[in-house]
């Protein structure tokens, strides 16, 4: 085992007057990947910021049992990639890539080179050359190849267009299964990522709406369609997190812990019964203005 | 892929049966590895392992140490003959019932398998495999 455990205890950041999270306890197991989502400023930033060590709030913040505050040990093995990048903006990209090596004790520096190749980056070019997605791809590199014990995805693929970005799961995938550690990936785009996680927890305006696994969150959520009466009828007793009709039919998005039976039954009324894609789930559990509309 | 509401794990374990029982993955094949598996339909690692794990309990796949996942020896008919106990149960029952609220006899669906045996339903001897016939 190489990875990180990472664990908070009511956690809360402010700045200034704002309050970023709020009494936020966690626990994410070493050694899997995780996916952080939330809408834009739900927390997602300041969580990553606070485990990487470059902001502190009040509570309690474990990386492998130790307060990363200040602490050098854990610092080295924990990486952030944002999207800005936090590079030597006037050196070229392989000078870069050497002093990371020097900083990061795991840093690989011939995969770093294969990567180069693979994302088609020049390491003579410097940072502030680069195209956004030539940005991301960097990052994505120095991330990777860092192959630092935490390593945490903010937004970083979102520069990077359709091909890129599937080069990027591609490698993640195969670096993590080669080299296992703690990842967190932070994305808008869950579609395209939904099934790379092993957990999701979801932040919502700076509280944690939930952190499960993908596995059970997968089986948590049922959409019924079919005639609205019908439909009605058995989700009644269920907890409906969204509805939507299409002329006489509905569809109602159920979500919790659900009644196996209960589904079986209103199939066999003539019902529809389908899985909810996590970002469905995603959009109904966040959408507060829909949600409010709805109740 | 994977657009089911069992568990992704269930799904891949169920498309690796699936592809036993075509005959595209035959016995002694060797299977794609967890890596090869979870980048090819990016899909976590640790989920394709628990698929094939999953797999080894029900002796489907067995693993060569150092090298791989393959097909068990008889995992083909072993798989053929669980389907046939469900297939009643799980497949024909619902079909049954629902030509009932359609008032169809029992005789117009022996007519109609009758009638559709040379296209879908075999007439020969049940432990055939597909090639075979």
């Amino acid at each position: 085992m190489t990875g990180y455990r990472l664990h908070t205890d009511n956690l809360t950041v402010s700045y200034g007057k704002t309050t970023a999270l709020t009494g936020i306890n966690l626990d994410l197991a070493p050694d899997r990947i995780h996916g952080l989502l939330g809408r834009n400023g739900a927390g997602k930033t300041t969580l990553m910021s606070v485990l990487a060590s470059l902001r502190r709030g009040q509570g309690t913040v474990r990386v492998e049992g130790q307060d990363p505050f200040e602490n050098e040990a854990i610092m080295q093995n924990v990486c952030l990639i944002r999207e800005s990048g936090d590079l030597l903006l006037d050196e070229k990209l392989t000078t870069n890539l050497s002093f990371l090596e020097d900083a990061r004790p795991r840093f690989d520096r011939t995969y770093a080179e294969s990567l180069m190749a693979t994302f088609r980056l020049d390491p003579a070019k410097k940072p502030q050359a680069l195209s956004r997605g030539q940005a991301s791809a960097f990052g994505a590199i120095v991330g990777l190849a860092s192959r630092a014990p935490l390593t945490m995805f903010d937004e970083v693929h979102l520069g990077m267009d359709a091909p890129a970005r599937q080069r990027f799961y591609h490698e993640v995938l195969h670096d993590f299964a080669e080299h296992p550690r703690t990842i967190v990936l932070s994305s808008h785009l869950i579609s395209e990522i939904a099934h790379m996680l092993e957990t999701v927890t979801i932040l919502h305006e700076g509280r944690l709406l939930l952190s499960n696994e993908a596995d059970d969150l997968h089986v948590s959520g049922a959409t019924l369609t079919g005639a609205a009466e019908v439909v009605d009828r058995h989700a009644t007793g269920q907890q409906v997190v969204g509805t939507q009709d299409l002329g006489p039919t509905r569809q109602v998005t159920v979500f919790g812990d659900l009644d196996e039976a209960a589904l079986a039954a209103a199939e066999r009324d003539g019902l529809t019964v389908g899985a909810v894609p996590l970002q469905d789930l995603f959009i109904h559990l966040t959408d507060t203005d829909r949600a409010e509309e709805a109740s | 892929m994977f657009e089911g509401r069992e568990p992704i794990y269930h799904q891949i374990a169920e498309a690796i049966r699936g592809e036993i029982l075509s005959g595209a993955l035959k016995e002694e094949d060797q299977v794609m590895s967890t890596t090869q598996y979870a980048t090819t339909y990016r899909i976590n690692p640790a989920t394709a392992a628990k698929a094939f794990a999953q797999l080894v309990d029900e002796e489907v796949l067995y693993k060569r140490r150092g090298v791989g996942m393959f097909v068990a020896p008889g995992a083909a008919a072993a798989l053929r003959s669980q389907r046939r106990e469900a297939f009643f149960a799980e497949r024909l029952e619902p079909v049954i019932r629902e030509a009932a609220l359609l008032g169809l006899s029992t005789s117009d669906l022996t007519d109609y398998l009758a009638s559709h045996a040379t296209t879908g339903v075999s007439t020969t001897a049940p432990d055939q495999t597909p090639e075979e016939r």
